[in-house]
């Protein structure tokens, strides 16, 4: 399959977009957020919905509890900030207003894992996917390119529970469909294989793409899953493709603890254990340096892919 | 003045429900709910515009109440359930395995009257802020109030939402804190003092009415006031001075009554210091 790149865009500016298409079409769409309106590309929500707009400046857990609040109005709030101040910082105002309460909250997270880049480990979160995933209740969806940030967002609006929603920070290649709409809990085939299944989420969904183009050179077919939806798991999708291919490799950026791949690990050890590689940050804080530098360092490249596809096939 | 002993008289049967069943499960936390129980007895059976008959979350064109200090269960449970939005004998099964009547109030088991689960101090005044927000893009005019405790105010996520408030005028919120002076570890002032609460809350903003809680006329009247005092630019903070344990002789103004159950004994004594008025459950 060609997977063409249709420009190069950052996922959070799909969440801009997307968040301005719902709250034009929707008017109990509310938005908040803690001092990062630029940085979460809510500029256009704000300009054009000001009422419905709620800044609440440094203060990240009041927005998780007036956003808990709003809905029993019936109102859908959008939070807003980096995927450190949505997650660990509030953990806590998560739990209990939101998830434990079965509020109508989706916390949007920009600004995930080491593509955040020069600013370091203090906002380079590694470890917001497993947070929110342990929330009974929490949907978790972590989508690929620009595109499907804004599909997430219509697909989010449309849902009713609480969601947390992880994007980016750079600029990456914007390759999926601008038609194609986000199911929740669908996993999205991008190429069938025989060899083996690499499923992959967020930023590492190209890179595993670069990754299947040069396997394919060396005559390995891979097969291709995005799992954007990483709660719920598409467990049918995922056990259909490993029973044909039997061996995985995963990819996400974010901690081995938690992530994707322990998702995936826990699926496949009850229902058909295989041999697994998992492309992750391993027990490290992140630091300082430019995305790709990041990227590289901590093996979330296509060719740290690339070695965990032979590495997994070699223990089959 | 016939409102007024109406109103005590429910406040007497609140209390006893509140020790039968701190009693009944041996845990909760009877202190602070008999401290404020007059003013739960106020709000939800003189002040607030609610409805009872069909329980709706969002609270339109009704009056809305928050306990953030979620701990205050006990007296939080006894008033729904005395005000009609469930049956009085679900008392019974307070803090019992697969209650909806649980350790702290929850939305989660789908108790009518409940809008939010608290427990976890310091998160209501955020909640009552956002339905506070709610009603004014819906041009509603009713009320939302929130209890927290004085502890509390140690949370730092209490100052996030009294700066909020002031600063954006949501001017339809009314907050009432619980001053006893107790908390867990003892007296407030030793724990961790929380120095001019009133002054503190004046100088972020906020219009500050201070009374005694354990007076039933000084409750109604000051409810009566904040709602006359709403919608003009301010919030409100009701400093309400209670005593732990009031109602009970051998609990009034103790720590030690936080969180602890009587024995049967000590249930047999309280109980005959509280007129039985509307029939235990």
């Amino acid at each position: 399959m060609e997977f063409i790149i249709q420009n190069y865009q950052d996922t959070r500016s799909g969440f801009g977009v997307g968040l301005h298409e719902v709250g034009k079409a929707n008017p109990k769409v509310v938005a908040l957020c803690a001092d990062l309106i630029g940085s979460l590309k809510m500029d256009a929500f704000v300009k054009d919905f000001p009422e419905r707009f709620f800044q609440t400046g440094i203060a990240e857990a009041n927005m998780i509890g007036i956003a808990a609040g709003l809905t029993i109005g019936g109102f859908i709030p959008f939070t807003g900030t980096f995927a450190n101040f949505s997650t660990g910082r509030v953990y806590d105002q998560i739990r209990q207003s939101v998830a434990y309460s079965g509020k109508n909250v989706k916390i949007c997270a920009s600004h995930a894992g080491v593509t955040l880049g020069e600013d370091g480990a203090t906002h380079q979160i590694l470890e917001d996917i497993g947070l929110m995933k342990m929330l009974p209740g929490m949907t978790v969806i972590v989508p690929c390119d620009f595109n499907q940030t804004r599909a997430a967002v219509h697909a989010i609006a449309a849902y009713d529970g609480p969601v947390y929603l992880r994007f980016g920070r750079p600029k990456v290649p914007n390759f999926t469909s601008d038609t194609e709409p986000l199911i929740i809990g669908k996993a999205q085939m991008l190429q069938q294989g025989t060899d083996v299944s690499i499923f992959a989420t967020g930023h590492l969904v190209w890179k595993a793409i670069e990754a299947i183009q040069q396997l394919e050179k060396e005559g390995i077919h891979a097969e291709l899953i995005n799992i954007h939806t990483i709660k719920p798991l598409d467990d049918t999708a995922i056990l259909e493709s490993v029973r044909k291919t039997k061996c995985v490799v995963t990819a996400e950026e974010h901690q081995r603890n938690g992530g994707l791949g322990d998702s995936i690990a826990q699926l496949l050890v009850r229902e058909f254990p295989l041999p697994l590689e998992m492309v992750a940050v391993n027990d490290q804080f992140g630091q300082s340096g430019t995305p790709d530098e990041l990227l590289t360092y901590y093996g979330l490249e296509s060719q740290d892919i690339i070695a965990a596809v032979k590495k997994v096939i070699s223990r089959k | 003045m016939i409102e007024i002993q109406k109103l005590e008289r429910i406040a007497s049967q609140v209390r006893r429900d509140i020790v039968r069943m701190v009693h009944g499960c041996q845990s909760g936390h009877p202190g602070g709910s008999l401290g404020c129980t007059d003013f739960l007895t106020a709000l939800y059976f003189h002040e607030m515009k609610v409805k009872t008959e069909k329980f709706e979350m969002n609270g339109l064109d009704e009056d809305i109440f928050f306990l953030s200090n979620g701990h205050l269960s006990p007296v939080f449970y006894s008033v729904l359930a005395r005000r009609g939005y469930f049956k009085i004998s679900d008392l019974g099964s307070f803090r019992q395995l697969h209650s909806a009547l649980q350790g702290h109030p929850t939305t989660h088991e789908g108790l009518p009257g409940v809008r939010i689960s608290s427990g976890s101090l310091g998160q209501g005044m955020s909640n009552a802020i956002g339905a506070a927000q709610a009603k004014k893009l819906l041009k509603d005019q009713s009320l939302v109030f929130v209890l927290m405790g004085d502890g509390e105010q140690q949370e730092g996520q209490v100052w996030e939402a009294a700066m909020y408030a002031a600063g954006k005028n949501v001017d339809n919120l009314v907050a009432a804190i619980d001053y006893n002076g107790q908390q867990i570890d003892g007296p407030v002032s030793k724990v961790m003092p929380l120095g001019d609460l009133g002054a503190k809350y004046e100088s972020f903003g906020w219009i500050v009415n201070s009374f005694d809680g354990n007076n039933m006329q000084e409750v109604v009247e000051t409810l009566e006031l904040a709602r006359k005092t709403a919608h003009q630019g301010k919030p409100q903070l009701l400093l309400m001075k209670t005593e732990m344990g009031q109602g009970i002789d051998f609990m009034v103004g103790s720590h030690k009554w936080h969180g602890a159950a009587p024995t049967d004994e000590q249930l047999k004594n309280a109980l005959s210091q509280l007129e039985e008025t509307l029939g235990d459950y």
